[in-house]
């Protein structure tokens, strides 16, 4: 059995490492270029939402590359995320590839089904090793997570351009090394240590922008054009709103439990939306207003296009803008997108927010 | 005076209005639709609509314009999350009070109760009767208006039973004659296959070529679900189900001789169910399908001739 599973952001780190632990064998797919989009676009549905095409993508170069089980997960709506599976699965049949596809749906109270699906691919491990490789995952995932939003604080005040990116780089490796979650700690340290080495200069004043969204927009830096790489570089200090551990802990842990997660972004949503519209349209309009309340400058709002819970936000958010004072720039991505207008876009947004700043 | 209360004809005007109509009517209000789409409708909703929104919120959008211009009292602008088990509606229908709300300036009040079948099934009816105790304090007015609104939906489903399609009903036109022997299936929501101006009256066209049409609205639930069970993971979208559930059932029963699918373009849930579906008949074969998109842009001339041609195709298939 080969695993292989679509790449978000760092995720392939945690999960090759969990798959391994598993005793398992992984290709994970190549990383995103220009050909796994172009695979994608070529036989994903015409208007179906950018993350479906770039793991479809990630599928087939996986899928080429030897790899025989694809893990994907489910949903139960009602974003198209939860059905993405199913139909990657008929279009990689009529493609004529010999797979297997493990779809983790959400437990929905039947905790059962989820535990035999983990079961058929751990046939040879005993329940303690299964217990201590989703521990260590956990933990690398919460690293990977800190080491991001650290990166993302001292990129706009680093000295030499790209030394934080580079730093970054090595920390990652660092935690994929870790095999254990006591390992994982002493990585995370580490990684740490190498970020804040970044010659930096802690005087500077710097823009602060928060980023909304759709979540696989923001965690793939291909699929959003190297978005917090380029602002930081422009000398922006980044928040992103959405990270992996966040999510996990509220759809994975807290929703399966039946809590209600999120309940303080849910909360600064309410005047302008107080109900769920799937994906991450809810969260979206909350934070936007957290963002305006924290005294951030700007917002820029990510969405794939034709994504309908982003949609429904990207209605409300010029009301919020208005209303709270804060700007909102929306980006709306897909594979048509060019790289040299959307920095044009970003630069003039820049400029709007730094002159408005100086007048103050 | 009676209080008006607004009901725009896009959407799910297609699905419940005779339910609609019959609550607020029972409980002593005047109904007032918006008038029949026109290009101005349209045009009135893709100006204030987020650009990538799809045609018909647009087109919805146009009408609570029309609405807001006639001065009714209030418009019926219902969250419908979802009508049935471990189904929802799409997201749009789950934030369109609010995509009304912030597009559409100078709205009167939106009626705004929330029916959410699966999850909030109690506070769906307890939401309905405060709906009506604006209306009408006395709680036995409210089962009533609740009982005729019931009643005329059984009525209006069972006409569509019959072999009408939504538009045929609720303009009051009923069937004129049966049409042709080459039966021709056309799916899509029914909100954008029974507006004859955004679909460019598709129907009508097809039937002025002796094709007769059946729709997802004339199969009995049962025929939906068998044909949605071949399915290793249900649908989670109820118009979804719908689509894929008749799609598959004619799929096996081989009674049509060709299928059209209308999609609206950037629809989320039809850019999976319509590929789907187109998928599932390639690898059968045997029924030729024909899938139109539409959108505000879509030119009339276009699509008669692929009409023209896809019914040329189908004629001589059966020739052959």
């Amino acid at each position: 059995m080969k695993v292989t599973f679509p790449h978000l952001g760092s995720l392939s780190i945690a999960l090759t490492g969990l798959f391994t632990d598993l005793g398992l064998e992984v290709i994970a797919p190549p990383p995103i270029t220009k050909k796994t989009i172009s695979l994608g676009v070529l036989h994903a549905p015409e208007f179906a939402c950018f993350p479906l095409k770039i793991s479809l993508g990630n599928f087939i170069e996986a899928l080429e590359a030897g790899a025989d089980t694809l893990v994907m997960i489910g949903g139960t709506g009602p974003c198209r995320l939860g059905y993405y599976a199913q139909v990657q699965k008929e279009i990689l049949r009529d493609l004529g590839y010999d797979f297997k596809m493990i779809i983790f749906e959400p437990p929905q109270g039947q905790l059962n089904k989820l535990i035999n699906e983990i079961k058929t691919i751990t046939t040879n491990c005993s329940s303690f090793k299964v217990l201590q490789a989703i521990h260590t995952v956990w933990r690398k995932v919460k690293a990977l997570d800190k080491l991001h939003a650290r990166s993302l604080q001292i990129r706009p005040r680093e000295l030499e351009c790209g030394a934080t990116t580079a730093a970054y780089q090595q920390s990652l490796a660092l935690i994929s090394e870790a095999h254990t979650p006591q390992a994982v700690t002493v990585q995370l340290k580490k990684g740490m240590q190498l970020l804040n080495s970044v010659a930096c200069d802690w005087q500077k004043k710097v823009l602060r922008i928060g980023l909304v969204g759709e979540i696989y927009m923001l965690l793939e830096p291909y699929a959003n054009l190297q978005l917090e790489r380029t602002l930081g570089e422009m000398g922006v200090e980044v928040e992103r709103s959405v990270y992996l551990s966040d999510w996990i802990k509220e759809h994975l842990i807290l929703n399966t439990l039946h809590f209600p997660g999120g309940l303080k972004t849910k909360r600064a949503a309410a005047p302008y939306l107080n109900h769920f519209v799937g994906g991450h349209g809810w969260e979206s309009v909350g934070d936007t207003v957290r963002y305006a309340r924290r005294g951030y400058d700007g917002v820029i709002h990510i969405l794939p296009f034709t994504c309908t819970p982003e949609i429904v936000a990207k209605s409300i958010l010029p009301t919020v803008s208005r209303e709270q004072g804060i700007p909102v720039l929306s980006f709306s991505l897909d594979e048509q997108t060019g790289e040299a207008g959307f920095r044009t876009r970003l630069e003039a947004f820049i400029d709007l927010l730094a002159g408005t700043t100086l007048v103050n | 005076m009676k209080i008006t209360v607004g009901i725009p004809r896009a959407l799910l005007y297609y699905h419940y209005y005779p339910a609609w109509e019959a609550f607020f009517r029972s409980l002593g209000a005047e109904v007032v639709l918006s008038d029949e789409t026109t290009k101005a409708i349209l045009d009135a909703g893709v100006h204030l609509a987020v650009d990538e929104t799809c045609l018909p919120v647009k087109l919805y959008l146009g009408h609570l314009v029309n609405l807001r211009d006639k001065g009714v009292d209030y418009i019926f602008a219902p969250r419908v999350v979802s009508v049935e088990e471990r189904k929802y509606l799409c997201p749009k229908f789950l934030g369109l009070p609010e995509i009304a709300r912030f597009c559409v300036p100078d709205l009167p009040e939106l009626l705004t109760v929330e029916i959410n079948v699966h999850q909030q099934y109690r506070r769906t009816i307890s939401g309905l009767y405060q709906l009506a105790a604006r209306f009408d304090r006395r709680p036995w007015k409210a089962r009533l208006a609740l009982r005729a609104a019931e009643r005329a939906q059984e009525c209006y489903e069972k006409r569509l039973k019959e072999g009408l399609t939504p538009y045929d009903v609720l303009s009051g036109k009923g069937l004129v004659k049966k049409h042709g022997s080459m039966k021709v299936a056309v799916l899509g929501h029914a909100y954008n296959v029974n507006d004859p101006f955004i679909s460019l009256g598709i129907i009508e066209k097809l039937r002025a070529m002796g094709v007769e049409i059946v729709t997802s609205e004339m199969l009995r639930s049962e025929e939906i679900n068998t044909g949605a069970d071949k399915l290793e993971k249900g649908i989670f979208w109820t118009f979804g189900h719908l689509l894929m559930g008749a799609g598959l059932h004619f799929l096996q029963q081989q009674e049509i001789v060709g299928l059209i699918l209308v999609a609206a373009f950037g629809c989320g849930p039809d850019s999976l169910t319509c590929e789907l579906v187109e998928r599932f008949y390639k690898r059968r074969r045997s029924i030729p399908v024909l899938l139109v998109t539409l959108d505000e842009h879509t030119g009339e001339a276009g699509l008669v001739t692929r009409l023209e041609a896809f019914v040329d195709m189908l004629r001589w298939r059966k020739a052959v």
